[in-house]
């Protein structure tokens, strides 16, 4: 490593044209040739138009002010251009879908080369190379409709790295994986860094995630300013994370529970390198001193599949033999990996697909024949993108769409919706536009669009995909409030936060077979269930391991009722 | 079932084989042929011919049958208000009048405006093939790089690809928005009146253009940051050459149309076929 940085800010700020304040303030930050680094903070701290920043959308994209000196390889950026600088930064953005420029995996690839003007033969040769590196060759004509998540992801690190820059920058790579891909690609970078020796920054707000490979260092930022660099091990130490928003790894907050003060000499930065020796005994007496909860006893039966098989096209089955029941005021969580069934199911629900065979009941009446505008009057779906089910520019009409359109008296609308709104905690935006608000809170006017329309059930598509841990709590929390009041609450998600601390029951699809109905506990500790639905461990089984205690799935379990006794 | 009506799929046919540039030049230089004659001989010849190549182009009648059947529903409330509006358009044309039926009222079927909008029925239906096989047989990025190569500026043929690329897409939005709208009561088409229905679609019109220009935000970043637009010109992944099959699709596309032109100018004296005189 040598002492001339690479990327070098000195009072770097930055204020947006469109922004009253400054969204970075007097950053000094140093990077180093061959570093990996991870930058942490909540939504809008800064953290995304710092990356901005460093590849060039900021000043070339995104306009505004810019105060202070940022260096790349000792180039002032303000003299460069955004097409100088991405020779040098590439950058993976997190949504592998709207990145994917080319038609196949071969043309996005070399899509960097043809606006380089390469010619034919050489970008195959090197297309062919550069798709090896990331495990792609196999899949150069493929369309992205015919890969999965992380294949996508791979090819745009293929697109990037054909450049051969010195500075890799992932913008929350994590942000639309399912855990198993996630890790996976946490590795695949990890890999990239060890062989390539490059400089590379990774931009996320799922810590433990990211920290499931070494980083030399973390940076966390919140409101504009740089609020710890640190190595992994003393930031977990401090409570810098908490202070800002920032989930603190499960094997942390299990440590915490049983009372155990963390240190820097047990090396508590990743599940790995953590050293429990001292503590055991006290983990283990912990885990005997909780006891389990009052079992709930299960309400009726509000939605009833039975035997349900569907195929949209006739040959291959998308959804095969479910039969269960979902309780009155359950809140469950709907698992897989995509394509598994889970949104079918929920397409079934709502009578947007018919059911090839088999029956769905609500409260013991059949579903059969219902219209989607019947059906909606129980069971209420929300889409996993707000922007996508907003059409009206104020939240009072928005809100007040569904009543309209089935002709209730405007005088009851008025009564109806504001009353909704006071519960999703709305009432005091009530006559403002919608643009206005946060992602947040546009999500909660989508939940108060269906809600106003008194559903017995509602089915969440994903509700916290690409959220910061206070976004998640604040729907999350909401969703539980709305549950306590008796409406069944179904999220479809990949969420195993959610999972732990939200639903008690999983349901877990599965190539369209549901192969558990049970426990969060036992699904996330249960290797053969965790890899069929592209889940992955709980550190806190790991945690369990350590410490010699043999039922880590109960350890598990402990942890979650320890948590909803103490924390709610 | 997913409708996806305008997305390309990889078959190994003759078709897919030729360049995207040859495939855009004959379905202009056919559907120029059929637009420009009204001889119903030649129009049938060129539909019988583009009904072939959609069979060897291995279109799969699930892909084309909602689209088949939007244009025969248009095209069939277009012959009833041809027929309402100029009943005796065929006489003017043909010079002869032969009545056969009395419809309603003052509305009478005459043998020449039968003639007239059966060949103006088959004139638009002939073009239905060849557009089905121009969309789903050309891979967007390489009709692109044919563009670029005969002179249409790269950015502009890139867009057209993006678009033709992003429209199944579009679709499967749309539709996704579409239900979940109607959960909310939304009324799609059916009974509603014209003005209900126009305030309806714009329910999912609206979303639609703001999820959509998330998505073009997303791609214009990531066009910009690999270096879209930095020099006059690119190079092409996919770039095929101009080969033989291509230049034997362009002659047999030419000499339909010469054959066509040719039949208008010596054999009808006119764009008309008139067989009552």
């Amino acid at each position: 490593m040598t002492d001339i940085p690479i990327i070098e800010f000195e009072h770097f700020t930055f204020q947006y044209f469109s922004q009253a304040e400054p969204t970075l303030l007097d950053i000094n930050l140093k990077i180093y040739p061959g570093e990996k680094v991870l930058i942490v903070g909540p939504s809008g701290s800064g953290k995304s138009t710092l990356g901005h920043c460093l590849n060039g959308l900021i000043p070339f994209y995104y306009k505004g002010n810019i105060q202070g000196s940022l260096k790349i390889k000792g180039q002032e950026t303000q003299d460069l251009d955004i097409f100088r600088l991405s020779k040098i930064v590439g950058t993976v953005l997190q949504d592998s879908d709207g990145q994917f420029v080319g038609l196949t995996v071969g043309e996005d690839i070399a899509f960097a080369m043809e606006n380089d003007c390469v010619a034919s033969p050489v970008m195959h040769e090197r297309v062919e190379r550069v798709a090896k590196m990331v495990d792609m060759h196999q899949w150069q004509t493929s369309s992205p409709y015919e890969l999965s998540g992380g294949q996508k992801q791979r090819t745009s690190l293929a697109g990037v790295l054909i450049d051969d820059v010195d500075i890799l920058l992932f913008d929350e790579p994590l942000a639309n994986l399912d855990p198993a891909t996630g890790k996976t690609a946490i590795e695949i970078i990890d890999d990239i860094h060890q062989q390539m020796r490059k400089t590379i920054l990774i931009i996320e707000h799922r810590l433990e995630d990211v920290l499931h490979r070494a980083v030399d260092r973390v940076i966390v930022i919140n409101d504009g300013r740089i609020i710890a660099d640190m190595n992994a091990h003393d930031l977990v130490c401090s409570d810098v994370l908490i202070k800002n928003g920032i989930r603190e790894p499960l094997y942390v907050t299990a440590l915490k529970y049983a009372g155990i003060p963390l240190t820097p000499e047990m090396k508590p930065g990743h599940i790995w390198s953590l050293d429990t020796t001292g503590v055991n005994e006290r983990l283990r007496a912990w885990n005997r001193s909780v006891t389990p909860p009052e079992p709930k006893l299960d309400g009726s039966s509000i939605l009833r599949v039975e035997n349900l098989n569907f195929s949209y096209d006739g040959v291959r089955p998308t959804l095969k033999n479910l039969d269960f029941d979902i309780h009155a005021g359950e809140m469950l969580a709907v698992v897989g990996k995509n394509g598994a069934g889970k949104s079918t199911l929920a397409k079934l629900f709502c009578g947007f697909e018919k059911e090839d065979t088999g029956a769905l009941y609500f409260r013991g009446n059949s579903l059969k024949g219902k219209s989607i505008k019947e059906r909606a009057e129980v069971i209420g779906f929300v889409m996993q993108n707000p922007n996508q089910m907003i059409s009206k520019n104020l939240i009072f009409d928005e809100v007040a769409l569904g009543l309209r359109l089935r002709k209730v008296p405007e005088e009851q609308i008025r009564e109806r919706v504001e009353k909704v709104l006071k519960v999703c905690g709305l009432l005091p935006f009530i006559e403002w536009p919608i643009s206005a608000l946060s992602y947040g809170q546009k999500k909660r006017v989508t939940i108060a669009s269906i809600l106003v329309l008194d559903p017995q059930v509602m089915i969440l598509d994903e509700p916290t995909a690409g959220q910061d841990y206070s976004h998640y709590s604040e729907i999350m929390e909401f969703l539980r409030e709305l549950n306590a009041l008796g409406i069944s609450i179904i999220l479809i998600t990949h969420d195993m936060h959610l999972m732990l601390e939200y639903t008690p029951r999983s349901i877990v699809l599965s190539g369209g077979e549901m192969v558990a109905d049970t426990r969060a506990s036992i699904v996330l500790t249960t290797a053969d269930i965790i890899e069929k639905a592209n889940l992955k461990e709980t550190s806190l089984y790991r945690l369990a391991e350590l410490a010699g205690i043999p039922d880590g799935t109960q350890f598990v379990q402990n942890f979650i009722d320890y948590e909803r006794r103490t924390v709610s | 079932m997913k409708m996806k009506l305008f997305s390309y799929n990889y078959e190994d046919t003759f078709i897919h084989s030729l360049s995207g540039l040859t495939k855009l030049i004959c379905f202009i230089m056919l559907t120029f042929a059929v637009m420009f004659s009204y001889d119903i001989r030649v129009i049938l010849g060129v539909l019988l011919f583009s009904a072939l190549i959609l069979r060897a182009s291995k279109i799969r009648w699930s892909q084309i049958k909602l689209m088949v059947i939007y244009v025969l529903i248009f095209l069939a409330v277009n012959a009833f208000i041809t027929f309402l509006f100029s009943p005796e358009q065929g006489v003017q044309i043909y010079g002869t009048r032969h009545p056969l039926f009395k419809l309603f009222g003052p509305f009478i079927v005459t043998q020449e405006q039968l003639f007239y909008q059966t060949t103006k029925f088959f004139k638009y239906a002939s073009v239905i093939p060849l557009g089905i096989i121009f969309l789903l047989t050309t891979n967007p990025s390489e009709l692109a790089s044919s563009l670029n190569r005969v002179g249409v500026h790269y950015k502009a043929s890139y867009a057209l690809s993006l678009t033709l690329r992003y429209f199944p897409d579009l679709q499967r939005v749309y539709h996704d928005i579409s239900q979940a709208q109607q959960a909310r009561g939304l009324e799609m088409g059916g009974k509603a009146s014209l003005k209900d229905r126009f305030k309806n679609s714009l329910m999912v019109v609206i979303p639609l253009i703001f999820s959509t220009l998330d998505r073009i935000e997303v791609i214009t970043n990531a066009m910009d940051l690999r270096g879209f637009g930095k020099g006059r010109k690119r190079t092409w992944f996919n770039s095929s050459r101009i080969k033989r099959e291509d230049i034997i699709a362009l002659l047999v596309s030419l000499g339909i149309t010469a054959v066509t032109v040719l039949v208008s100018v010596f054999v009808n004296h006119g764009r008309f076929y008139n067989p009552f005189i």
